[in-house]
């Protein structure tokens, strides 16, 4: 899909949106949410045929599958985590906001433990 | 991509922001409140299916 669709579907909800502000707060709200969703389903194709093709040099490049899957998960978390806590901020929740964007760093935190690993063990192996 | 959802969902707002006075000014405030849960339960209808659709597609594509 085009980025002027995109584009255009942006400024129809954010119109939409003020209208509703005024008098149904919540609802517009509830359109915003609406439309992350659309704009991110629709980006979906476009995001893995991108993956297909790093997915292709990783294997070609004899990269270990455990790293390249790690990142995608810190990706998929990052991206989920910001999704949320967008929608809270939105909503005026800051401080739910702020503790979904904590949980989402130490889940990244806790997913990149076998990287770590490997790079503590490299580095002692090479301190004498 | 569905633009009609968005539509759907600013029509359902305004009605009900509609309705939501005129009950209001007519004294009926139950009423209200209850027009004002069920746009809330159709929107949730309308929407769950496509946060399911989102959270099933990141799921898969980033094997989570």
């Amino acid at each position: 899909m085009d980025i002027m669709q995109i584009v255009a579907l942006g400024i129809i909800t954010a119109i939409l949106s003020t209208i509703l502000k005024e008098y149904r707060p919540e609802f517009a709200l509830k359109l915003s949410i609406v439309a992350g969703l659309v704009i991110f389903i629709s980006l979906l194709g476009r995001f893995n045929q991108i993956l297909e093709v790093l997915k292709g040099y990783a294997v070609k490049a004899n990269i270990d599958i455990l790293y390249f899957s790690t990142i995608l998960k810190v990706i998929g978390i990052a991206y989920i985590t910001e999704f949320g806590a967008q929608i809270c901020r939105d909503a005026g929740e800051g401080s739910i906001a702020s503790k979904i964007e904590f949980a989402g760093k130490v889940l990244i935190m806790a997913i990149a433990v076998p990287i770590y690993a490997a790079l503590f063990d490299i580095i002692l192996k090479i301190m004498p | 991509m569905d633009v009609n959802l968005i539509f759907k969902i600013a029509a359902i707002g305004i009605v009900i922001a509609v309705l939501n006075n005129v009950l209001i000014r007519s004294g009926r405030e139950e009423m209200a409140m209850m027009t004002t849960l069920t746009g809330i339960v159709v929107f949730l209808m309308m929407v769950i299916s496509l946060i399911s659709r989102l959270f099933d597609t990141v799921r898969t594509m980033f094997q989570l």
